[in-house]
């Protein structure tokens, strides 16, 4: 059967297995919304393209599939820029479909004209400008297979007006023909046998787990081995809830707001095994001193992030379930030298143990104030650690990995790489699109609600619970933070000196508003958000030169750190 | 250090940009680039010409491989290979040095391949080391204008690089 090309598109969705898509409508892709009125996927209307891409993030990161958002050609398509950045520097699957002007016009400066293939090639992990419909179903497939397997990443698909309505015979390719891209799964067997010998022999053994252990779903195989060998486990941002925090070996989160003690494993420890993680330099601090005295064995899908910023002792690449499986099972076939092992690291456990005693993740309590730690801690209490949590980007998002006690994976969506102000919103929007009963919270902080405050309409419109939990000191916090440290106080276009009323702010949305002035209002104020049906908005008014601690400071090495005193 | 590297990609729209892109945007550097399609006309070869230390060499490989679109990645550096580049040169000439641009024109087996009464065009292909030997030897006289392909390699040997 003959089918158009925007029906092409729609029925290879289907077919991909997608049933929400996230976007907004334009001239260039009005084709494809008028076969959407009719068509069984679900579409979420957003009120930005930034915001349709966030949250078909969301919807990716909380699940595991492919996102998908839609938007028109030019504007709509620039829109879409951070949120494709932003999932390509965290490595979220995702497909955006952008409108195009038709084929004749292109190069021409046509009206909404922009050449997206063009200004998307550095952050997509690929692109597509279709040209000709018999391309369409065999673009689509490809971009599918690239957005999820290997590295995954986001893949934009350009698609001129006339296409779309162009008719052609549709048929889904089976599979995919791609000869420049073969990812490698299987670890290879010699080098990892190698890594169970380095570890066996190690005394002084840290995990460092970045967010590819939940992007491969290792999580589980991650546990066994932590548990296996006892070795400590430090997570990323990325990673916070890729390893259940409670656990005794979990040290938290590394780096420029890392604990003293993950900071101090990793200066001190003499084997660093690095696993889908990429020496970010908000990890590392100064990249000289990161780990001096350890070997580092560094396990990646992704040949580029291995040697990139630290040499590398055992590079392995390959699919962490794959690569960890093996060495887990390696493992089991040696129980007494990891029995020895267990035992002659017994006395760099009790070490970090003393530092965990000495300086342990902790702020300043107050009577007279709210203080931002204490809010985290308590949604983090009253939500039994059972909620997704998104959060915007500065000071409450580190609040949040530093408080929140995460315990499973997928439920701590942040823009981790990118640094996405405005991100969190949207980003609870697609998490709640895919799990309706679910509790989703989006921490925020008063400037960052405001990069994407304008999705409290599509909360509302789509009936979407989700709680907002706004950290507000009526400052952008991290940067006042930064010239607090650095600049002497002087506070350079930090102040937000209007004080928004974001009651009314909810409210003129037809959302529920709350505020805390108060401590003792604090709990009363997250019970009722929990138990108010709906989106619902809490202010509150935080304590307003509030530190993220511990810090590192820029161009220092992880141990030299500002601690809460 | 200097590499030339060639790299197989597919023979598609954008590919050009999407190597170029890689360079500027890591802060790679290109000293000469020459693309065009292989015998099989899905794909073309490009051979690049860049500078750098063994990590930076590495992460280049590396990036260029992680492109949708490469199917192979080449570093000849260190192996044996042979290097060849073409160059057309016009050189000013009046009727003293005539026979002196001829006599340098047929030690470095080059060709005058346009001729007026005050210039020869001149062709020549080798190594790049012996067609900056030949510049320098005709510059005295007056070089108008040079046009360089930059170079293509190809390994020494039965075995060829097949995608």
């Amino acid at each position: 059967m003959e089918l158009t090309g925007s029906q092409i598109l729609l029925e290879s969705l289907k077919l991909e297995g997608v049933d929400t898509v996230f976007g907004y409508p334009g001239g260039a892709v009005i084709n494809i919304y008028d076969d959407l009125y009719e068509s069984s996927i679900n579409h979420v209307l957003t009120r930005h393209e930034q915001a349709a891409v966030h949250a078909a993030d969301g919807y990716a990161r909380c699940t595991g599939k492919v996102g998908v958002a839609i938007a028109t050609s030019g504007p709509g398509a620039t829109n879409t820029v951070t949120g494709i950045a932003t999932a390509y520097m965290d490595s979220i699957p995702m497909v955006i479909i952008t409108g195009q002007v038709p084929t004749p016009l292109i190069g021409n400066d046509a009206f909404q004209e922009a050449d997206m293939c063009g200004i998307t090639r550095p952050c997509t992990k690929h692109n597509y400008l279709v040209k000709d419909i018999r391309d369409l179903a065999r673009i689509l497939k490809e971009a599918f297979y690239i957005a999820r397997t290997g590295r995954p990443g986001p893949v934009l698909v350009d698609l001129p007006k006339d296409i779309q309505v162009t008719t052609h015979k549709f048929s889904y390719p089976d599979k995919v023909s791609l000869r420049g891209y073969k990812p490698t799964y299987s670890g290879n067997i010699r080098q990892i046998e190698k890594a169970a010998k380095m570890i066996l022999a190690a005394r002084k053994p840290v995990l460092y787990v970045g967010g590819g252990i939940t992007l491969s779903g290792a999580d589980d195989v991650l546990l066994k081995l932590a548990e296996q060998t006892k070795i400590p486990v430090t997570t990323t941002l990325m990673a916070m809830a890729a390893f259940p925090q409670r656990h005794p070996l979990a040290l938290g989160m590394l780096g420029m707001h890392g604990t003293f003690y993950a900071n101090m494993s990793v200066t001190e420890c003499d084997l660093l095994i690095a696993v889908g993680s990429r020496f970010d330099d908000r990890v590392t601090g100064r990249i000289d001193s990161f780990a001096e005295k350890a070997k580092i064995i560094h396990v990646d899908i992704d040949p580029t992030s291995i040697g990139k910023n630290v040499a590398t002792d055992l590079p392995i690449v390959g699919d962490l379930k794959d690569v960890l499986g093996k060495l887990h099972g390696y493992l089991n076939k040696k129980p007494e030298l990891v029995e020895d092992l267990v035992e002659a690291t017994e006395e760099w456990r009790s070490m970090i143990s003393e530092w965990k005693e000495r300086h342990p993740m902790t702020y300043r309590s107050s009577k007279s104030v709210i203080k931002p730690q204490f809010v985290i801690e308590k949604i983090s209490e009253m939500t039994a650690e059972d909620a997704i949590i998104t959060t915007e980007v500065g000071q409450h998002q580190m609040w949040a990995a530093q408080f929140f006690t995460f315990r499973e994976p997928k439920t701590f969506l942040t823009s981790g790489g990118l640094g996405t102000m405005g991100f969190g919103l949207p980003a609870a929007l697609g998490a709640q699109v895919a799990y309706p009963d679910r509790q989703v919270i989006d921490i925020s902080g008063d400037g960052s609600f405001q990069m994407n405050s304008q999705e409290l309409a599509t909360l509302v419109q789509y009936k979407l619970p989700v709680k907002i939990a706004i950290l507000n000191n009526n400052y952008l916090g991290m940067v006042r933070q930064w010239q607090q440290m650095f600049f002497e106080k002087r506070y350079s276009q930090t102040v937000m000196e209007l004080p928004i009323d974001f009651i009314k702010l909810a409210e003129a949305y037809g959302a529920t508003g709350l505020q805390a002035t108060k401590v003792d209002e604090v709990e009363a104020t997250i019970k009722q958000a929990l138990e108010t049906p709906g989106p619902v908005l809490m202010n509150f008014i935080v304590s307003r030169e509030e530190n993220v601690l511990p810090m590192v400071p820029a161009g220092k090495a992880i141990h030299e750190m500002v601690l809460a005193s | 250090m200097k590499h030339t590297i060639s790299v197989l990609v597919e023979n598609e729209f954008g590919v050009l940009s999407r190597i170029s892109g890689l360079f500027s945007g890591r802060g790679f550097n290109i000293e000469s680039l020459s693309v065009a399609p292989t015998m099989d006309t899905d794909l073309s070869r490009m051979t690049l010409v860049t500078r750098g230390n063994d990590q930076v060499l590495e992460q280049i490989t590396k990036q260029l491989n992680k492109l949708i679109s490469t199917i192979k990645v080449v570093d000849f550096t260190g192996g044996d290979y042979i290097e060849r580049e073409l160059a057309l040169i016009k050189v000013s000439t009046d009727a003293e040095s005539r026979a002196e641009a001829l006599r340098i024109v047929d030690i470095f087996r080059a060709k005058v391949i346009d001729v007026t009464p005050k210039s020869y065009t001149i062709e020549i292909t080798g190594a790049p080391a012996k067609i900056n030997g030949i510049l320098e030897l005709l510059r005295p006289m007056g070089i108008k204008e040079v046009v360089r392909s930059g170079p293509v390699v190809i390994g020494r040997g039965a075995k060829g690089v097949v995608a």
